[in-house]
């Protein structure tokens, strides 16, 4: 098909320009040619696995969050700002900051004292090979499953914003992304993260700052917000922009959920799993060229996390705020995206709550700004993906490879590996999306399935970090009743959704809401599974827990550096700001 | 950051904004120069004129101060 009619048509939401084409193919030649001119730096296992342990901590910390900031998140909590207002903020503030401050300070001296190459290759070390196989065999799977998905839900995005053809979208980015992961290995996967994390900025900031200008200013939006929901008669207009003080009741917030399962569902669980555990983000971090360089990284990391409320977001808002029809000056509502983007949704011109983004974004971006800003979502996909090609790449080659089918493999062969795996996984996911495309309900099991695995694994880490008693047997017995408790609550609420008053403690739980407390209980499960098993076990003695544990590990100390170097420091610095924001937007 | 190699990932992170920012300063300009008919929320702001010299700039400031002239120079500075 030719490429101008794949890129430029006319029956879209937004209607792309030359010189945004322009800006889009300059992009993908870029990043296709930094993987062309590293190829030759990836020669060896640390080279093409560890981008040689030798980045600082910024590209080590721009890389940590930039593997997070796929398209789907920007664009899907930018919908969800839209439909469950401000605490949607949650996940980037309670939800991020305190557990990526955790990772520097108190699990990364472990992580890279040791020298392991994944999270999996830690579990082996302290828990022995059972834990190890239960983790990476999972997470190898939900990896090339979530990027399959994620691929689809891209595809459907750009085919309803840009009119773009599905295959073609899915084609050509799974295949520039393949290209340079296989050349460069993980140096190009984070050279382009870096590269990825400035385009987003660049593509997504003008949006909140020109809202901001239409608005008002912050009371301006939120007087907007409160009278437009007060004419649609929505319940609790108010508690759209505020973070806390609407969560004392289930029913007091959109959300249907209570501090409690903001506090200890996402903030001590699902966030301390998800950033601690997660080898996606963690191999970035286990990259950095020194100790100290990997405990700056996710502060570095955490300090513009915090700033990316503003992109995503504030966006969502001013979707609430400033979207009118501009023929008849009625509002514009937002559907779900099953709704939005069925035919009869389509017939009446319906928009789905991910699309709220890509609405602000054609509402003040003429040419050239809107190339840069379809740019920034493509580029924010590739960036997830790479991300989990890459973590897959190595899970695959040193835990389930090099651990269970070849334990004698050469460097050479496992770098002959990784190239081959990373096409092969970027295949699965292509195979996943079109799964998806045939099944659309395929997705919300996949991404419940991937949550299954994070809230026990921190469990299982974090207890085999800081208690040296924690067994092998009771880590991996741990593991399993964690997970298999999980899969277990949220089977019984698909089958009675009654359940959700157990689960979840309330009948006004939403999706977010039900996944807080299933984390929080499957946690729990799991640690109290491991302490029990632990203790009806016999512990490894303290000579095979040394660099593993806490007590037992020295940490080396850092060079004679000033106090404003660090890492505990700026760890303050980052956490005041934290508290600010939580008392601004109370 | 160097990594052993030749270019910094600073120096293509000033290629590509310097690039991009060039293309929608000059859009903007043009776009001044002849007004579109069917104009955006806030046109009158410019956004595209002063957002892409915000960076164009900074993708000068990038790629100079990390080109391989200036790489090579550190680096003889630091031996």
């Amino acid at each position: 098909m030719n490429l101008a009619l794949l890129l430029l048509n006319s029956n879209t939401l937004v209607h792309l320009s030359a010189v945004d084409i322009v800006i889009i193919i300059f992009y993908f030649a870029l990043v296709l040619g930094i993987g062309f001119y590293l190829k030759g730096q990836a020669n060896t296992g640390e080279d093409f696995f560890m981008a040689g342990r030798e980045m600082t901590a910024w590209v080590a910390g721009l890389a940590f969050l930039s593997a997070n900031l796929g398209s789907l998140e920007l664009m899907g909590w930018a919908g969800n700002s839209y439909r469950y207002g401000i605490l949607a903020a949650h996940w980037y503030w309670i939800g991020a900051i305190p557990s990526m401050l955790f990772l520097a300070l108190v699990m990364m001296p472990f992580y890279y004292v040791c020298k392991t190459h994944s999270v999996p290759g830690y579990l082996k070390l302290r828990f022995g090979v059972g834990a190890q196989t239960i983790s990476s065999i999972s997470f190898a799977l939900m990896t090339v499953l979530m990027s399959g998905i994620n691929m689809y839900a891209m595809a459907v995005v750009m085919k309803v914003v840009l009119g773009w053809n599905m295959d073609f979208s899915i084609w050509v980015s799974a295949g520039t992304v393949a290209l340079y992961v296989a050349l460069g290995g993980l140096r190009s996967a984070i050279f382009n993260e870096v590269l990825q994390f400035f385009l987003i900025w660049a593509g997504a900031l003008l949006i909140p700052i020109l809202g901001l200008i239409e608005a008002g200013g912050w009371h301006g939006l939120q007087a907007k917000i409160l009278q437009n929901l007060t004419e649609l008669h929505m319940a609790n207009p108010g508690s759209y922009t505020h973070l806390w003080s609407t969560l004392g009741n289930f029913n007091n917030n959109p959300m249907g959920i209570n501090w409690a399962g903001i506090v200890f569902g996402l903030g001590a669980v699902i966030a301390m799993g998800y950033w601690t555990t997660d080898f996606l983000v963690v191999q970035r971090v286990l990259a950095a060229k020194d100790l100290r360089s990997a405990e700056l990284a996710p502060i570095i990391g955490a300090a513009f996390k915090m700033c990316v409320p503003f992109i995503v977001i504030l966006p969502g808002l001013l979707g609430l705020a400033l979207l009118r029809d501009p023929h008849t000056g009625s509002l514009i509502r937002l559907v779900p995206a099953d709704q939005a983007w069925s035919a009869a949704g389509q017939a009446q011109g319906l928009h789905g709550y991910d699309e709220v983004l890509p609405l602000m974004l054609a509402r003040y971006c003429g040419p050239g700004l809107l190339g840069l800003g379809i740019t920034a979502l493509i580029a924010g996909f590739m960036s997830g993906m790479a991300g989990n090609v890459s973590a897959f790449t190595t899970v695959w080659t040193y835990d389930i490879y090099g651990a269970l089918i070849n334990k004698n493999a050469s460097d050479e062969s496992k770098v002959k590996m990784g190239r081959w795996v990373t096409i092969i996984g970027v295949v699965i996911s292509i195979g996943t999306a079109y799964i998806a495309a045939g099944k659309p309900s395929i997705m919300d099991y996949v991404q419940s399935l991937f949550s299954f695995f994070i809230a026990p694994l921190f469990g299982t880490v974090l207890l085999g970090m800081l208690w040296k008693r924690a067994t092998p047997a009771g880590g991996w017995t741990g593991l399993l009743a964690g997970t298999l408790s999980s899969v277990g609550m949220y089977a019984w609420v698909k089958l009675d959704p009654n359940a959700v008053r157990y689960v979840a403690l309330s009948m006004d739980a939403q999706d977010q809401a039900q996944n807080m407390f299933r984390a929080l209980w499957c946690c729990l499960i799991c640690v109290i599974v491991t302490v029990v098993v632990s203790m009806l076990t016999k512990p490894k003695p303290d000579s095979e827990l040394k660099d593993v544990v806490y007590g037992l590990t020295p940490i080396p100390k850092a060079e004679n550096v000033g106090f404003w170097h660090s890492p505990y420091f700026w760890g303050g610095v980052v956490f005041v700001i934290f508290i600010i924001l939580q008392i601004i937007f109370w | 950051m160097k990594s052993g190699s030749h270019l910094s990932i600073w120096f293509f992170t000033g290629l590509c904004l310097g690039v991009t920012g060039a293309l929608i300063f000059a859009t903007g300009i043009y776009e001044v120069m002849s007004p579109p008919a069917n104009k955006v929320v806030l046109y009158e702001l410019h956004a595209n004129v002063w957002w892409g010299a915000i960076l164009l700039v900074s993708g000068l400031f990038f790629g100079i101060h990390f080109s391989p002239a200036n790489e090579r120079k550190r680096m003889a500075g630091k031996s």
